[in-house]
């Protein structure tokens, strides 16, 4: 079931680069992240499989859907990159691969003979709002702070359109 | 065999263990894999064909008409009549679609509708997950499902159907938030996300009443949340056939165009289920307190029954909407959802909260 997985994830994800249309691209990365999320619920580790679902999947590709139905038609096609690009992006990823490799074989793992303990919500939950050395309370409130940042700037960059709007509208 | 129409569990177990003395152990899972799926299979049929019947009769009473009646006793056997026509179909791939999103649109539709549907209890022992995320999961999923109706909107190359599926997917967007909101104001109640153990903590009650005022905002909430998020009236505008001759399903016809309206209909259900588990008990009988006469008499009826009973009674309050109100504009409904339900959403969990905390309910 695993290599199932990861054979998904590696087909889509060359499909992901190299389609050129737009909308089959952001259908391919669709089914990449399905592929991650079905690989943590092999894991057991639903909670983290259902996050994976909802902002990835469901928030993340829907939005990029969403952006592309609004701007592109049926029939476009990107572009193809020219040699030279091509060379330096291929350069680009092959040090990437090379690092990430070099990485993971020089780092020795112990395999462990405890059981695997499948985190449920609780301790999720528990870990997320306390304060203790584990917890994740200060992270947590930070993140909440970013995204009112966000929410709040987002709301004042839409509202000024519609000043000026109902201000045209007046003169 | 040992088999009760009250409790499937040691049903189940001793299908399982026939199986497992006679098979090996990969045999009995592909076996039992293979009953689970054509169970599912059959049931969505077959649930989904009664759903259109009864969606027809249903409208049928309201404009004061017989509805359908010629083929079988009440024209019961009419929609698998329709559905043999949909099936003969000549299957229309028209010209400038882009044919891998527009085949494949369909399907992720009715995959979700699938999955969704793997979860829900239907009696005691008749579940198929138990995930610890529950409602989470089911949320996650359906989440997904918008990608199907964007796709057929896209790749149709009409722009009817483009339309359709941007209306489609802001509503189906916007009103997730409405549909997540209330189900967390009922997780606090229940403390758990487990389908199963919120089932099972209303034994001596359902949440709708064990909750009272915050309970019911959310039941309400939800409901309206649920009817949007299925595009059915007043909220069809994605494919209103005044408008937009059908919406992101213009250009499907035959099998394809089945697909989207059986899943359409299972979100239904879907949505009924979720109301049912999550306010009414799922399948458990209607109890008041524990251990009372009631409560006994109540226990005759089982659970199968109990869960379908009240599925169906959502069912027809849906319908019920559908033919009654008339047809929400584009900024109506987003106006209802993000000016209206979201803040009473988030004062609702406020409340919820503070009944938890200070133990205000039953």
């Amino acid at each position: 079931m695993f290599f199932f997985l990861a054979l998904m994830i590696l087909v889509f994800s060359v499909l992901t680069v190299t389609s050129r249309k737009i909308l089959r691209a952001a259908v391919y990365l669709l089914f990449v992240l399905i592929s991650t999320a079905g690989i943590y619920f092999l894991l057991e580790y639903t909670f983290l499989a259902a996050v994976q679902l909802t902002v990835y999947a469901g928030g993340i590709v829907v939005l990029i859907i969403f952006s592309i139905l609004l701007t592109s038609h049926i029939s476009e096609r990107t572009v193809v990159a020219g040699w030279k690009q091509g060379i330096l992006s291929a350069l680009a990823t092959g040090a990437g691969a090379l690092f990430t490799l070099l990485t993971i074989y020089r780092f020795t793992f112990t395999p462990a003979s405890a059981p695997a303990n499948p985190s449920t919500v609780t301790d999720v939950g528990t870990a997320l709002v306390s304060t203790t050395r584990d917890g994740f309370a200060l992270p947590f409130e930070v993140v909440s702070v970013l995204l009112l940042a966000a929410m709040i700037g987002a709301i004042i960059v839409a509202r000024r359109e519609n000043d000026n709007k109902t201000e045209n509208k007046q003169n | 065999m040992a088999f009760s129409i009250y409790d499937f569990s040691d049903f189940a177990q001793s299908v399982h263990e026939s199986l497992s003395s006679s098979l090996p152990p990969v045999w009995t899972t592909v076996i039992e894999w293979t009953i689970i799926g054509i169970l599912y299979i059959l049931f969505v049929a077959l649930f989904g064909l009664f759903l259109v019947y009864a969606e027809r009769k249903v409208c049928a009473a309201i404009q004061q008409r017989v509805g359908p009646n010629r083929v079988g006793p009440y024209g019961f056997i009419q929609t698998i009549a329709d559905f043999i026509k949909l099936l003969m179909k000549e299957i229309i791939n028209p010209k400038g679609v882009d044919h891998v999103l527009y085949n494949l649109a369909p399907y992720i539709v009715i995959a979700t509708v699938f999955i969704i549907i793997s979860v829900f209890p239907f009696a005691p022992g008749l579940q198929s997950f138990d995930f610890d995320i529950g409602i989470f999961f089911v949320t996650a999923v359906s989440s997904v499902g918008v990608i199907g109706i964007l796709l057929a909107g896209w790749s149709s190359n009409n722009k009817y159907s483009l339309i359709g599926g941007i209306r489609s997917g802001a509503q189906i967007i916007s009103y997730e938030l409405s549909v997540g909101l209330s189900l967390i104001t009922m997780v606090i109640l229940a403390g758990t996300m487990q389908i199963s153990g919120i089932v099972n903590a209303q034994a001596d009650g359902w949440f709708l009443f064990k909750g009272h005022i915050p309970a019911f905002i959310a039941f309400v909430v939800f409901i309206i949340a649920g009817t949007a998020e299925t595009n059915r009236g007043p909220f069809d505008l994605p494919e209103g056939e005044s408008e937009l001759t059908g919406g992101f399903h213009t250009e499907y016809s035959g099998i394809k165009f089945a697909f989207f309206f059986l899943a359409e209909y299972m979100n239904l259900f879907i949505v009924a289920a979720m109301v049912t588990v999550v306010f009414l008990g799922g399948w458990q009988p209607l109890h008041f307190g524990t251990g009372n006469g009631f409560n006994a008499a109540m226990d005759l009826l089982p659970p199968l029954v109990w869960f379908f009973l009240k599925v169906c009674t959502i069912i027809l309050l849906i319908m019920w909407f559908k033919w009654t109100f008339p047809r929400l504009r584009v900024d109506q409904i987003l106006t209802l959802e993000w000016k209206y339900l979201l803040p009473i959403n988030l004062f609702n969990i406020i409340l919820m909260t503070v009944i938890v905390l200070l133990g205000w309910h039953w």
